[in-house]
């Protein structure tokens, strides 16, 4: 089971995924605690700060994923963001892999000696836990991003979210019936919009596309090569439980020179697969949770260049409308007026779009480093108790 | 012979011995009396024994040839063998330390079952070489055995592989000090049949060969060149291999003719009545052996606790091995697995990486696929060794356990013999009183010879029963020892692939870490 200074590690691994968060001892938010009953997770949100908006200086909230979804998607609809990077939601809770395992081992338990089931049950338990501190933390960064965020910390919604005392889950169907339709259709229609030829203005943002197009397609493959990579890492490591339960069975038929070559050996795989099993949840935080977390990150930064375009093809048809006024000298003024708020929205956008795109950057390649490093070191030490271990075994064995 | 008081057997070694030694300067025949082969040709005569101390090695040998030179059931020709060949290890002028390298492939699937007896195996990877030449100085005697290049011979559906079958040896049975033969898997099948009609009626342990394929030769035929055929292809040369070297390494199976004309003849004639001999059809003959044993094991009178308790033994090892061997194939498939998911992430990430804008990132992203490429042969090659060494041995074992209990099997026939002859005898003794109350004299003559007969029988049988449970019980104490040896090595051999594999993983992530760290 999970020691906690390997706790403490995993938590501050997992939150330099998104480096440089709640250094603001003015606004500090995090999730100390989480219930999970059935299929819900229930969140405990604190936050402590200094700002005057709120109306305590430190207070907790109770909330669902549900909730998170909703903050995300009213940021996203607010307009005056659309210049911002919205972080990306975090992902549902999703505990049907060790659901699934576990409901596999229930079935197969009359094949396996008492031990062998007993340590089967425990890893089982260490991946449900391992799953419910990913995703508590991936709550947390979310609401963190926003903390740090030196507009979207201001939010209304974001301060009502982190105050509100009740149950959240009324305005939530509100903001649906209002929000829902829209931005499922925007969000399918991006891509085109993007695509499509809206002449592109500005270097900077014609190459943007093209990498974030190119990019996010690659990395979500990684992704999901990654994911299949460290759970056949995790099979392997699973078979040398029973491979080490076996071994100790056989032992017990055998003379004794035998015997303790068996046995000696049993032990080493017992040992040898929790390593391997730290070999396989290590490559899942640094490399897998790593890619999903900038996949979604960089499928936020298209979406600023979805609105963007938006935005520059309101401005080209206002264009071509202030036109047309000019020309039937209709409603000229109108036309002009609504040109200027075209034109500002515009180039508002894109100088915080330009801002955030190059912040967003070199946060990726921060965190990249980071965690290319500590994977790379992990993988090293895990190597090198593997070959202690066999190595001793080994002389051990010839020695007899 | 006047030297008989001289000729001191050299001390037997832990193992039981239930027989008196029979060696004991009896029998002054000439060897000619032995059927037909002369096993010492070449060799001069046998002369003084030298009074040196022989290593446990030698005496192992010797001492089990005087025994199980019951081969040739003829207790008096047993005796001069023992004594001639207890002479040869103390004279032999070939005391050949040099170890010539085996001509098979260097590559790993081979287990070096190193055993204590006059064979001794092609040479392990050199790590263990010291170990070797220690080995080397307690054996006078050397047999390697090498099973290699296999090839297609013929088209179609009638084309078969041919292996080539490599011995070395100074041992003085044989002619020539290396044999090179081809064989194809019906020979090997032909061999045990030979041997098994022979010996394991006697108790023996007479070691299995591979299981005969339908499907694996099937696409070999055909000619298809894909992985799993190599594999296959593979898997059997190495199994051929270890089949012969188990046979060799088994005194007394090492004596029979068969064996030897195996090894050295250059055409063998075929074996045609192997091809019934399907693995299903062994496997289907080895079940209703053991069927029958159950049967009669509930019948036996055990007056030896030791062939229950050890058949209990065997039969709970068989489960366990079985369940292992099942174990270990899952593995291989999820190292399978995991090798090309690994593979597919190595592509993924180059490809990453080529989008990939910053410079140094992009560069330590296609070094990281490098890696993963690497790592992914890695999980490859131990997916291989999983098999060729872990299964296989397991795989090996069950098959050797059967042939375990099918000793004990035999030993219970021997037993039902006995039994059955002693209620004939009765049975005639009965008759021949009814006989003597009916007061029929001519019929009481015939009566009284049968009776005299039957006592025959019975007195043999019982010699019978107990030479065979010896037997048996020598041979499973031998079979104990072996397998013990045998896990030990390729364990040890296993572990070894493992720690290489970490080895390498170290010097891989070590000359990554730097390309991570100078990403900017």
């Amino acid at each position: 089971m999970a020691s906690t200074p390997e706790e403490n590690d995993n938590d501050s691994k997992l939150r330099s995924v998104s480096v440089d968060l709640n250094n603001d001892t003015s606004f500090m938010i995090d999730i100390p605690d989480a219930l999970c009953e059935r299929d819900k997770v229930k969140f405990t949100v604190h936050t402590k700060t200094t700002l005057g908006t709120f109306q305590k200086p430190e207070f907790s909230v109770l909330r669902q994923h549900e909730d998170f979804i909703w903050l995300h998607d009213t940021l996203v609809e607010t307009e005056e963001y659309a210049g911002h990077i919205i972080p990306p939601s975090p992902p549902k809770p999703d505990f049907e892999s060790p659901r699934e395992k576990m409901h596999k081992l229930g079935e197969g338990e009359a094949t396996m000696t008492k031990e062998e089931y007993t340590k089967m049950k425990q890893e089982l338990e260490a991946e449900y836990l391992a799953v419910f501190k990913k995703t508590v933390q991936v709550h947390e960064v979310f609401l963190q991003r926003l903390s740090s965020h030196p507009v979207l910390s201001k939010d209304r919604n974001f301060q009502i979210f982190l105050e509100y005392d009740q149950d959240l889950s009324v305005r939530r169907k509100n903001a649906k019936e209002m929000f829902g339709g829209f931005f499922k259709n925007m969000v399918k229609t991006a891509d085109e919009v993007i695509i499509s030829g809206v002449k592109e203005v500005d270097d900077f943002f014609d190459q943007e596309k093209t990498f974030l197009l190119d990019y996010y397609n690659k990395i979500r493959d990684a992704t999901t090569k990654a994911e299949k990579m460290t759970r056949a890492h995790k099979n392997v490591a699973d078979d040398y439980i029973h491979f080490s339960a076996t071994l100790d069975s056989l032992s017990a038929d055998e003379s004794t020179a035998l015997k303790m070559y068996l046995l000696k050996l049993a032990e080493l795989f017992e040992k040898l697969r929790k390593v391997e099993g730290r070999v396989a949840s290590d490559e899942d935080l640094k490399l897998t949770e790593l890619l999903r977390y900038y996949m979604r990150d960089i499928q936020a930064a298209k979406d600023l260049l979805y609105r963007r375009a938006r935005a520059l093809a309101d401005y080209e048809s206002s264009n071509k409308a202030l036109d047309k006024a000019r020309l039937k000298s209709k409603e000229v003024q109108q036309a002009e007026e609504h040109q200027q708020l075209c034109c500002q929205k515009f180039e508002k956008l894109s100088e915080s779009g330009k801002r955030e795109l190059i912040s967003f950057k070199g946060r990726r390649v921060v965190a990249f480093r980071k965690n290319l490093i500590e994977m790379a070191e992990l993988e090293i030490k895990h190597a090198k108790s593997s070959v202690s271990l066999l190595q001793s075994c080994i002389d051990m064995l010839k020695t007899n | 012979m006047a030297d008989d008081s001289e000729r001191v057997p050299p001390p037997f070694p832990e193992s039981e011995q239930r027989e008196t030694d029979p060696a004991d300067g009896e029998s002054d025949e000439d060897s000619d009396d032995f059927e037909g082969e002369d096993i010492f040709t070449g060799n001069s005569q046998p002369s003084e024994p030298k009074k040196d101390p022989l290593p446990p090695a030698a005496p192992t040998t010797t001492s089990s040839n005087t025994k199980t030179n019951g081969l040739h059931s003829d207790d008096e020709e047993q005796d001069i063998f023992a004594e001639a060949t207890v002479e040869l290890a103390l004279d032999s002028p070939l005391n050949n330390r040099k170890r010539e390298p085996a001509q098979a492939k260097p590559s790993a699937p081979g287990p070096s079952l190193t055993v204590t007896g006059p064979s001794t195996l092609k040479p392990p990877p050199a790590k263990t070489f010291e170990e070797l030449e220690e080995e080397e100085e307690k054996d006078a005697f050397e047999l390697n055995i090498a099973v290699t290049n296999p090839e297609k011979v013929g088209d179609g559906m009638n084309a078969y592989m041919a292996y080539k079958v490599s011995t070395q040896t100074n041992l003085p049975m044989f002619k020539c000090k290396t044999y090179t033969v081809k064989r194809r898997f019906s020979d090997f099948l032909g061999l045990y049949e030979k041997l098994s009609e022979k010996h394991s009626q006697n108790g023996y342990i007479v070691p299995p060969p591979p299981e005969k394929s339908i499907l694996g030769m099937t696409k070999v035929k055909v000619g298809k060149e894909d992985s799993s055929s190599v594999e296959f292809v593979e898997r059997r040369r190495a199994s051929l291999e270890r089949y012969l070297q188990r046979v060799v390494s088994h005194p007394s199976l090492l004596q029979d003719p068969d064996v030897r004309e195996f090894l050295e003849k250059d055409e063998l004639p075929r074996a045609v009545s192997t091809q019934a001999l399907s693995g299903a059809g062994f496997l289907k003959m080895i079940n209703r052996a053991t069927d029958a044993v159950s049967r009669m094991t509930i019948k036996m009178n055990e007056s030896d606790i030791w062939f229950e308790e050890k058949l209990l033994e065997v039969e709970s090892e068989d489960q366990h091995l079985r369940k292992l061997l099942s174990v270990v194939e899952t593995l291989v498939n999820h190292r399978k697995e995991l090798s090309s998911n690994t593979a597919m992430f190595a592509k993924s990430v180059a490809m990453l990486g080529s989008s990939e804008d910053n410079t140094a990132l992009s560069r330590a992203l296609s070094q990281l696929a490098e890696v993963e490429d690497k790592i992914e042969q890695l999980h490859q090659d131990q997916a291989c060794n999983d098999f060729f060494i872990l299964a296989e041995l397991f795989a090996d074992y069950i098959r050797l356990l059967t042939a375990v209990r099918g000793s004990f099997d035999h030993r219970m026939k021997t037993w039902q013999r006995w039994q059955d002859a002693q209620t004939t005898l009765q049975k005639k003794r009965e008759n021949e009183a009814k006989l003597l109350w009916a007061n029929k004299p001519d019929k009481l003559q015939q009566a009284k010879d049968e009776i005299s007969e039957w006592e025959s029988k019975v007195t043999q049988y019982e010699r019978d029963f107990e030479r065979v449970s010896a037997t048996v019980r020598k041979e499973v104490l031998r079979f104990e020892k072996e397998k013990a040896t045998d896990f030990k090595n390729q364990l040890v051999r296993y572990l070894e692939t493992l720690l290489h594999s970490h080895q390498q993983l170290i010097k891989y992530w070590e000359a990554f870490l730097p390309e991570a760290k100078a990403i900017a």
